[in-house]
């Protein structure tokens, strides 16, 4: 109620300020002209299409690199060889911010979605593989030492023990690899223009239609949002539930 | 009164003879190859000497409880014999053949629960034994026997942290019973049960030895739980960590904690650790504590401990 009531005050003040304003109002559209473009946009497909591509590059780049980070992840903190071989690059290039990897991209694989892709995995990679790293070095000891006493050992050990035990903080790492994907596909979509909401947001720019970049820009906070506050924090809740990890009364 | 305290002196001066009565004996050498075989095991955390020059043969069918004062080292002892830690000297086998990690034949049942907290109370029981390559059918018939076996009934489906810490102890109890090892290592697995639950998992433990006779060997500090359960009480001092007394219990079973033989008995026993521990005290104010690299700077004051971790004889 009280959240309703404020989200309102901010956007009267924001169609305030552009209709009074010394600014011109086609630079700093209102939210009813941002609302309206966005509503053209819907209705004529571009967004539609836009939010569809850039979701789909986003779900191939990260499952890649959910696919190359979780096993990484285990193998680096599972076995000191790896650890003391991979750890320093790990860290190193998570220094890196994931759109410089672009120009080598476009090097090696030329103005193709495989470029696009190679960013989001690099930006991801990284984040999924050190929080599974820590997820999986923070496994209770004692339950490793159970599974050796009981037997288990191989595969089983990997799918049914280590992998679970981690899963709490894996998600944390997942979820962070997340935000870091979407980010680094905003940033390739937008220099590197081949369709998706980068290229609309680029799109309203060469327009001078300063409404459609807000609504692009809304929808893009809105995609964001949805995927980490509904998805991952339902994903998360779920498990945290399950291996009681929080209070009945929480839950 | 003074024939009393005259018994317990007689007691604690030749204990031998007037125990033996009572049903404590000597360990006896017995004849052929032993189960388990400890030999001259010795161990130390940094400085810290948790075990010295410590012999014990275990043989097949066996109930051996590993009894002794916190801090001498049984849980050490059962560590190395579960292949959880290896010992720095010494030789610990089984069967004949060195231990040199967990294997199949021997299973650990751990002081906390050490359950799988994402999975349900059958599946926490159902999966090690597919683990060890039974059938699903296999695996949920013993589960099946087993979970009413430690009177959890309709607990089947609730998760660990559903249960309360003495129910959960019962499903690491039942999950071991499942596994059948040949050789059940058990570190103070009734410690935090209430003495109700505790007494039912007692007469538990030892109907279901009598009828598999299992080699077990059941690490505890509680005396009474020691006389209650094992046939062999291997009774351990403190600093170093060495075995003082190696006895047998020759009394009915099942056993009544209560019984007047047995608290004799464990009257006995805890009389013997007392006078051990004075004695230690006593050397200890005759000459400078030394530990293990000749280091003299600790134990300023008498009731310092010197330089002992708490934690000695826990897992590492």
């Amino acid at each position: 109620m009280k959240g309703a009531a404020l989200l309102a005050g901010g956007l009267l003040t924001w169609e305030l300020l552009s209709r009074l304003g010394p600014w011109p109002r086609w630079l700093f559209p209102g939210p009813a002209a941002v609302a309206s473009s966005l509503v053209a946009m819907g209705a004529d497909g571009r967004l539609g299409a836009a939010v569809l591509r850039s979701l789909g590059r986003l779900a191939q780049g990260y499952s890649l690199s959910v696919a190359i980070g979780v096993p990484l992840g285990v193998a680096t903190a599972r076995s000191a060889l790896v650890r003391t071989a991979v750890r320093p690059v790990v860290l190193g290039m998570q220094a890196l911010p994931s759109i410089c990897w672009l120009p080598l991209a476009i090097l090696w694989f030329g103005l193709s979605e495989a470029a696009i892709l190679f960013v989001v995995v690099m930006g991801s990679l990284l984040a999924v593989a050190i929080g599974t790293e820590d997820a999986v070095s923070s496994v209770d000891p004692i339950l490793l030492r159970a599974a050796g006493t009981l037997g288990i050992r191989g595969p089983r050990f990997y799918y049914g023990v280590l992998l679970p035990g981690a899963l709490p903080g894996v998600l944390t790492g997942l979820k962070l690899g997340w935000s870091f994907a979407w980010r680094a596909l905003m940033a390739g979509e937008l220099l590197f223009v081949a369709g998706g909401l980068g290229q609309l947001l680029q799109a309203g720019r060469e327009l001078l239609d300063a409404a459609q970049v807000m609504g692009v820009m809304v929808a893009i906070v809105a995609i964001g949002m949805t995927v980490d506050r509904v998805l991952f924090r339902v994903l998360e809740l779920r498990v945290r539930r399950r291996w009681g990890l929080v209070e009945a009364a929480a839950a | 009164m003074w024939r009393d305290l005259l018994g317990r002196f007689l007691a604690a001066r030749w204990g031998r003879p007037r125990v033996e009565r009572a049903g404590l004996f000597p360990r006896r050498a017995r004849a052929g190859r032993p189960k388990i075989d400890v030999h001259d095991v010795g161990h130390h955390f940094a400085r810290v000497v948790a075990l010295h020059d410590v012999n014990v043969k275990i043989h097949a069918g066996e109930f051996v409880c590993l009894l002794g004062p916190s801090g001498c080292g049984k849980t050490t002892l059962l560590y190395a014999l579960a292949g959880h830690i290896q010992p720095s000297g010494g030789r610990v086998s089984i069967d004949g053949v060195e231990v040199k990690g967990p294997a199949p034949d021997r299973l650990l049942v751990f002081q906390e629960p050490a359950l799988f907290p994402w999975l349900t109370v059958r599946q926490n029981i159902v999966y090690p034994l597919r683990a060890r390559g039974l059938t699903r059918r296999e695996a949920a018939d013993r589960a099946s026997a087993f979970i009413p076996l430690v009177q959890l009934e309709g607990f089947d489906d609730a998760l660990p942290h559903q249960l309360s810490g003495g129910m959960r102890q019962r499903v690491q109890l039942a999950r071991a019973l499942a596994v059948d090892p040949a050789v059940l290592l058990m570190d103070e697995p009734f410690g935090a049960l209430d003495a109700q639950t505790r007494s039912a998992m007692h007469q538990l433990l030892q109907q279901i030895w009598l009828r598999d006779r299992k080699t077990v060997v059941f690490v505890t500090h509680d005396v009474r739980e020691a006389l209650v359960l094992g046939d062999r009480v291997v009774v351990m001092a403190a600093r170093p960590g060495r075995v003082l007394h190696d006895l047998d219990v020759r009394l009915p079973r099942p056993r009544d904690p209560d019984e007047p033989k047995l608290v004799e008995l464990s009257r006995w026993i805890r009389a013997e650790l007392r006078r051990t521990e004075a004695a230690a005290a006593q050397d200890e104010a005759e000459e400078p504590p030394r530990t293990e690299d000749g280091d003299a700077r600790v134990g300023e004051g008498r009731s310092a401990p010197r330089g002992w971790p708490p934690d000695v004889g826990a897992p590492l």
